[in-house]
């Protein structure tokens, strides 16, 4: 093993964690007004390592425990964009909130550095240490806000759920361990392909897809989602749903694709069985929705059910689709939570959905870009979201999941109709008082940019789509 | 030989300590038999050539978790001889839970436990001629496994940083010692030299 070569592989995963230990240097030494300048610095430090993930060659490190490759580089492009984003959200929000403390940025890099090595990781226990380091930082971040009683619930329910669902993830590991005698993505597969599918792995199995679809909040997963959602703070939701579902997404993926490749009939019922439900119940539940912030984790949850419909095709067709479906779902939401971020009335955040009456005459164009994002999640063409949806059910179909296909379809119309509501409470209900002010400058430009990547899209669909062929082939190789 | 009188004194040791964890009826003797059962346990390693293994159980055992027990016991105001009180009527179902327990434990040892040939590799990676098992530990650790070993570190990093978040709060009207103020504090703004006249007292 070759220490040097090992560690430029690492090079952008090695710039976010010392980075961001300096960071936590330089807040404990100069206190809560240094959080400004460490927020900058934490994306700056992100975008060094986005630029690093671009330009390093495929490659593994440290004995397969970390691999480079094209999954991993578009996935953590996505992540470390959604992230520092997400940075600069959560900078504004705690300023107007008047609770700036140092370690926010501190912990979302540290949360970012962990759901690097979860794409990257190539063997459980890699695959384990990664998704305890972004779970970790994501519990604390959940109550943040630790004098608010909803926050603090929200981190202590996440913790719980998310302590349980690490078990369940161990105890598959640990079978799988048992029955194949290798940790490594790759020593699974050849087992398999020379022993054939035991029961036991198959127990396994299941216990891995259990504790991966906690991460993911698919059903029947999910409780914790809708709780922890409504009590974390908004861009620390905005984090959650993006970034964090980006990354165990990628992490899902390759820990599936690449060890059980022979075992494809046995995982395939699972998540088709994962992702009927998910759609289902993210149409149905949504419907009776009040609070905007509980609405959009059943919007997740349904979500999640669709790109898993990429996953259950098990084609470099449906990767492709998935990925490209993850993308598409991180940049519109990240958009809808600039506008929840935004929902201040009085000096306090306000998330009902009846808080938005109106919104289209007091703020056209806030009000014109949410209403885009929302059909966009709606799946009404010709917005992204309509592409990303054809691309996962084209997969399903071209690998005869018809009935999978056509339950997908239906679940996408009950769906639209929670996010058209949205639509028609800003454009025609009486109008309510007015939001305290401005978004602001930064918050507009984010906004701006995903507003246009939704709108735009059609027009200019060819990079997106053939980063993720590249990046999905790189799986099937 | 040697070996097998120093296992059964250890083994009879330990059971009679741990033993006496349950029936003391002292909760502080409690803890400190625990610790007696923790170092037999440790002696037991040691005699298996797990010299490493006992080492953490000395380390991690005794020296952090029952030191933690003990403090909870002594700091603590629990009334432990209410507590078990009831325990008198549990005792059929516990000795249900144990006898099930044990039938299955001669299960597992009567029939033969069939172990994949891959696992039975994995586990055959002997120790290293000439070194003890200590350092062979030592030497992949830091070497081979040293991915995990510092993303280990990272998460532990982050457990500190989140218990501090979380409960750190600054009291106001705390007064701290700055050496700083201290140390550059000088006579001339911290003394008045006053000049007093005789028999007029100090009029400032």
């Amino acid at each position: 093993m070759n220490i040097q070569a090992d560690l430029l592989t690492l090079l952008p995963e090695l710039i976010l964690a010392i980075g961001a230990m300096a960071a936590l240097l330089i807040g404990a030494v100069r206190g809560d007004k240094s959080t400004n300048f460490l927020s900058i610095l934490m994306v700056l430090l992100m975008i060094a390592a986005g630029y690093f993930v671009l330009m390093a060659p495929d490659a593994g490190a440290f004995h397969g425990a970390f691999i480079v490759d094209g999954f991993s580089r578009f996935a953590k492009l996505v992540v470390l964009s959604s992230a520092a984003l997400c940075v600069l959200m959560a900078q504004r929000f705690f300023e107007e909130e008047g609770r700036v403390r140092f370690e926010l940025p501190v912990l979302i890099g540290l949360s970012t550095l962990g759901m690097m090595l979860m794409v990257s990781a190539a063997n459980f226990v890699s695959l384990y240490l990664g998704l305890e380091l972004q779970s970790l930082a994501l519990y604390v971040l959940a109550a943040f806000n630790r004098d608010s009683q909803r926050s603090v619930e929200a981190g202590l329910k996440y913790f719980v759920l998310g302590a349980l669902s690490s078990g369940m993830l161990l105890y598959g590991i640990s079978l799988i361990y048992g029955f194949t005698g290798t940790t490594e993505f790759a020593g699974v597969a050849q087992v398999i392909k020379a022993s054939g599918v035991g029961i036991g792995l198959i127990f396994g199995l299941v216990f891995l897809i259990a504790g991966l679809a906690f991460k993911l909040s698919a059903v029947p997963f999910h409780m914790w989602a809708p709780d922890v959602y409504e009590g974390a703070p908004t861009p620390i939701v905005a984090f959650f749903t993006t970034a964090a579902k980006v990354a165990a997404f990628a992490m899902f993926i390759r820990a599936i694709i690449i060890p059980f490749p022979d075992a494809l009939h046995q995982w395939r019922q699972i998540i088709e069985f994962v992702s009927v439900l998910s759609m289902g119940l993210g149409a149905f539940a949504a419907i009776g929705q009040t609070n905007i912030k509980r609405l959009m984790a059943y919007s997740s949850i349904g979500h999640m059910g669709y790109a898993l419909l990429g996953l259950a095709a098990g084609t470099v067709m449906g990767v492709q689709g998935m990925l490209f479906y993850l993308a598409f779902y991180a940049v519109t939401n990240i958009g809808v939570f600039v506008c929840i971020q935004a929902m201040r009335r009085d000096g306090e955040a306000v998330e009902t959905i009846s808080d938005l009456a109106g919104l289209a005459r007091s703020r056209p164009r806030m009000a014109f870009a949410l209403a885009a994002l929302m059909l966009s999640l709606a799946g009404l063409p010709p917005l992204a979201g309509i592409f990303a949806k054809i691309y996962v059910f084209l997969a399903a179909v071209e690998a005869h999941l018809y009935v999978l296909a056509g339950l997908g379809f239906l679940a996408s119309c009950v769906g639209a109709y929670y996010y058209l509501r949205i639509v028609k409470v800003m454009y025609f209900d009486e109008p309510a008082k007015p939001f305290d002010r401005e978004m602001g400058r930064g918050m507009g430009t984010i906004l701006a940019l995903s507003t246009a990547f939704t709108v735009l899209f059609v027009f200019i669909p060819g990079p997106l789509i053939a980063a993720a062929l590249t990046a999905a082939q790189a799986l099937f190789r | 030989m040697l070996t097998a009188i120093a296992f059964y004194v250890f083994s009879a040791i330990l059971i009679a300590a741990a033993f006496m964890v349950v029936a003391a009826r002292n909760p502080v003797h409690s803890v400190l038999f625990l610790i007696m059962a923790f170092f037999n346990a440790a002696a037991l390693f040691v005699l298996l050539g797990a010299e490493f293994l006992a080492m953490i159980l000395v380390v991690v055992y005794v020296g952090a978790v029952a030191v933690l027990f003990l403090f909870v016991v002594m700091m603590l105001d629990v009334d432990f001889a209410k507590l078990k009180s009831g325990a008198q009527q549990y005792v059929l179902a516990g000795l249900a839970v144990g006898g099930l327990l044990a039938l299955e434990l001669i299960f597992v040892v009567a029939y033969h436990w069939n172990i994949t040939p891959h696992a039975l590799q994995a586990a055959a990676a002997a120790t290293p001629v000439g070194v003890s098992n200590t350092v062979a530990l030592g030497r992949i650790l830091y070497t081979d496994y040293v991915y995990y070993f510092e993303v280990a570190g990272l998460v532990l990093l982050v457990a500190m940083i989140g218990a501090i978040v979380l409960t750190l709060r600054a009291r106001p009207g705390v007064r701290r010692q700055s050496v700083w103020r201290q140390v550059s504090r000088t006579p001339e703004n911290s003394m008045d030299l006053v000049d007093v006249k005789p028999g007029q007292g100090d009029k400032a």
